[in-house]
């Protein structure tokens, strides 16, 4: 048994607390043994007023003390405690986990699986199926994505019609089983004025107040930097590497001049966690459904 | 002529009684602010949130409150019943200045942070090195004056206290063992599953001898005193002080039910914890069989209704306790506010009334005058207090059934029945009554602190003479 470095420690778990349970026992039962003298104290006075009576323990105190021995020892017996003894029922907790997580995926699975032959379009728009893939998000997502599935700083919202990685179906569910990893490199190097330069191109993209002429000369920078390798020359982003799209109104970090500085500058890592594992691929099949419904809500 | 030796040392013992009212008044003040800001989450101000606040709340009523309400008892009462003079000449005094300086150094360091992110174990190493100092002190003080008694046999009060002194010293070293980087930072000096339990072998014993023998050594002396009759059974005694605290130093684990820790220490843990059941209820019996023949007195006297009634709260959480520490019992009660309320029924019914019980009965005494200010303050005290620490457990059953219940509740297809966001939005009514019972128990506080104050003003504080021993014992 692996809590254990050696047979010793189990012998010693076993003789300590048998020889506890016991210690009690016998110390009940001893001073059950003295002489009473009810209603007569022991003789003894402090401080002029204090004494003590020679009565018995209640019965019924006594007899509660030794239930609780009995029942002590009868638990020993049924469950692991007695140091590498399992116990008569074979319980663990490890065991009753799985005992619990096998029935209640066996009772649930029918649910899902009626979905995973359907295709996404077709689940969307099953009410059903779409109150229990609300449930799965509120269990699971929200705590990322928000409530509102709107997102926040760094969780991309979810309501809109932009995708990070591609809003296919395919793309959805390939993004909940097998997670994503959003990676902005940190461009430093480039010096703090051409990054000044680059931001002030970035903000022109999408309409928002900018000095001009720097734009103009992140533009060229853009170009000739490495921007374009992933934004694509048109920096309308790439869905196959996360890059996003420069030109519409959708920030993951912020669009404030100091912001797009600060993600050139220092680059941004992101994750979105895999669900297949943990949940299957009936759940994310569903799952993946409910997010497509979301963003044609937006539409 | 009244030498050193004649006296007793009344001096260090009027300085922890005050200072039990004070230190009451600004944790339970803290514990109202952590009550509000669960409410009104807008009230957590800067680094002033409840995350600062909670161990500055629990360390300020556990260690501060109860720990100047032990220090007074318990020095009042080893010097009556060894009928002789505290020995240890200025480690008494060190005592008290000591845990003062303790107990500012935590009100200061924990809301800047610095903590060793252990319960009831939070304050740095310099500052534990301060208590050790202090508790080896107070232990020579203690065992000093039991051994120049001048009466044969230890009374039982005394067991508790030494106790509770021995295993609070051993549970204290053990636990805050650390390795330091700096004066403010250090790291625990175990890891893991083995951390943890060390900690809730600490913080379980903490509850059992901090918070259980030492007052009950409290209880020992105050509840035959005031009720002028005979402690009950001096049998049922002996029993109940070795099965209590030879019974409380294996209950730990069933904080860790459900976790990483083995199955078997859990079971044990879970053993223990009921066996622990009788040897709790001993106690009661004791104390409240003692007033058998006297339950008049409990009409028209407040510090008895204290007594009385601490011991009756006593009974319910040590009863309460042995049924949350069974497996699936706790699935059900652990993380939530069951949890806050049971430790509240002990920590506010149990030793605050035992507490606030005793130091009203010493006041009158240490500062030279026959009886409180007011007696009829300390009846109103009393009913505030019952009612706000009644409203505080009632809406912590309540809300920690709900988050229980609302947590582990799952829909047809498996899915969670309630996000935990929405197990917070049905706890606030819950939390607002448990705020508004603290307040109650703040303002009896206030009460206390007025009529202590008038008590105070103009008295004597003369020491008293050391009680020649009753000649007759056997």
């Amino acid at each position: 048994m692996s809590d254990f470095v050696s047979g010793f420690w189990n012998v010693y778990v076993v003789v300590i607390v048998l020889g506890s349970i016991f210690a009690c026992a016998l110390l009940l039962y001893m001073q059950g043994k003295a002489k009473f003298t009810p209603g007569k104290t022991m003789g003894h006075v402090w401080d002029e007023t204090l004494e003590e009576y020679n009565n018995p323990m209640p019965k019924w105190w006594s007899w509660l003390f030794v239930i609780t021995v009995i029942f002590g020892l009868v638990y020993l017996a049924l469950y692991p405690g007695l140091g590498s003894f399992k116990g008569l029922l074979g319980w663990s907790a490890v065991g009753q986990y799985k005992i619990e997580r096998e029935r209640m995926d066996a009772t649930v699975k029918p649910l899902y699986d009626k979905y995973s032959a359907m295709d996404l379009q077709a689940i969307a728009g099953d009410k059903q199926a779409m109150e229990m893939g609300k449930r799965l998000y509120l269990t699971y997502c929200m705590q990322c994505h928000g409530a509102d599935a709107r997102g926040a700083k760094g969780f991309p919202n979810l309501t809109d019609s932009d995708w990070q990685f591609g809003g296919e179906p395919a793309q959805i569910e390939q993004t909940i089983a097998d997670g994503r990893m959003g990676v902005m490199p940190p461009h430093a190097q480039l010096g703090a004025d051409t990054i000044k330069d680059l931001a002030n191109y970035v903000r022109s993209l999408s309409g928002l107040p900018n000095d001009s002429v720097r734009a103009a000369k992140g533009k060229e920078a853009f170009a000739s930097v490495g921007c374009s390798g992933c934004h694509g020359p048109d920096a309308k982003g790439m869905h196959a590497l996360g890059a996003p799209n420069l030109t519409d109104k959708v920030w993951l970090y912020g669009s404030s001049e100091n912001t797009i500085i600060e993600t050139i500058t220092n680059g941004r890592q992101n994750k979105m966690p895999a669900w297949k594992e943990f949940l299957g691929d009936s759940k994310v099949h569903l799952l993946a459904a409910y997010v497509l419904s979301l963003s044609q809500g937006a539409k | 002529m009244s030498g050193t030796q004649t006296t007793y040392n009344d001096k260090v013992v009027r300085q922890f009684a005050v200072m039990t009212v004070i230190w009451g008044i600004v944790g339970m003040l803290v514990g109202v602010i952590i009550a509000a800001q669960l409410v009104w989450p807008e009230l957590n101000i800067g680094f002033l949130h409840f995350g600062r606040l909670r161990p500055l709340h629990t360390n300020a009523v556990i260690f501060a409150f109860g720990g100047c309400a032990l220090f007074a008892t318990s020095y009042w009462c080893v010097q009556r019943t060894s009928h002789a003079r505290l020995w240890g000449g200025p480690l008494v005094p060190f005592t008290f200045w000591g845990w003062q300086v303790v107990i500012v150094l935590a009100a200061v360091t924990l809301p800047l942070g610095m903590t060793q992110g252990k319960e009831y174990a939070e304050l740095e190493w310099p500052i534990d090195i301060l208590i050790t100092l202090v508790w080896v002190s107070y232990a020579l003080v203690f065992f000093g004056t039991i051994a120049k008694r001048t009466v044969s046999h230890i009374y039982v009060a005394n067991w508790f206290f030494g106790g509770f002194i021995l295993a609070v010293a051993l549970l204290h070293l053990v636990n805050s063992a650390a390795v330091p980087v700096s004066l403010t930072k250090s790291y625990s000096a175990y890891s893991g599953v083995q951390d943890a339990m060390i900690q809730w072998w600490y913080g379980h014993n903490a509850v059992g001898f901090f918070l259980t023998a030492g007052f009950l050594g409290m209880m020992y002396y105050f509840v035959p005193k005031q009720a002028g009759r005979p402690v009950y059974s001096y049998r049922l005694s002996v029993v109940h002080f070795w099965a209590l605290i030879f019974t409380y130093m294996w209950a730990g684990p069933h904080h860790l039910h459900y976790t990483a820790l083995p199955d078997w220490t859990q079971s044990v843990g879970m053993v223990f914890s009921l066996i622990l059941l009788a040897p709790s209820w001993g106690g009661m019996i004791n104390g409240i069989m003692t007033l058998s023949g006297a339950w008049h007195k409990l009409r028209d006297d407040p510090i008895l209704k204290f007594l009385i009634t601490s011991l009756s709260f006593y009974g319910m959480s040590t009863f309460e306790g042995p049924m949350m520490s069974i497996k699936t019992v706790n699935a059900l009660s652990h993380y939530t506010d069951w949890t806050v309320g049971h430790v509240h029924s002990g920590a506010l019914g149990w030793v605050a009334m035992v507490s606030i019980g005793s130091i009203y009965y010493l006041l009158p005494k240490l500062f030279g005058k026959t009886e409180m200010f007011s007696t009829k303050l300390v009846t109103v005290h009393f009913w505030i207090a019952t009612i706000g620490t009644v409203l505080y457990i009632a809406s912590m059953w309540i809300a920690g059934v709900m988050q229980g219940l609302m947590w582990r509740a799952v829909n047809a297809d498996g899915t969670l029945a309630y996000s935990f966001v929405e197990s917070v939005k049905g706890s606030y009514p819950f939390w607002a009554i448990r705020w508004l019972g603290g307040v109650l128990f703040l303002t009896g506080m206030l009460i206390m602190a007025y009529n202590m104050f008038r008590t105070m003003a103009g008295g004597k504080t003369q020491d008293a003479p050391v009680v020649v021993p009753a000649a007759h014992h056997a």
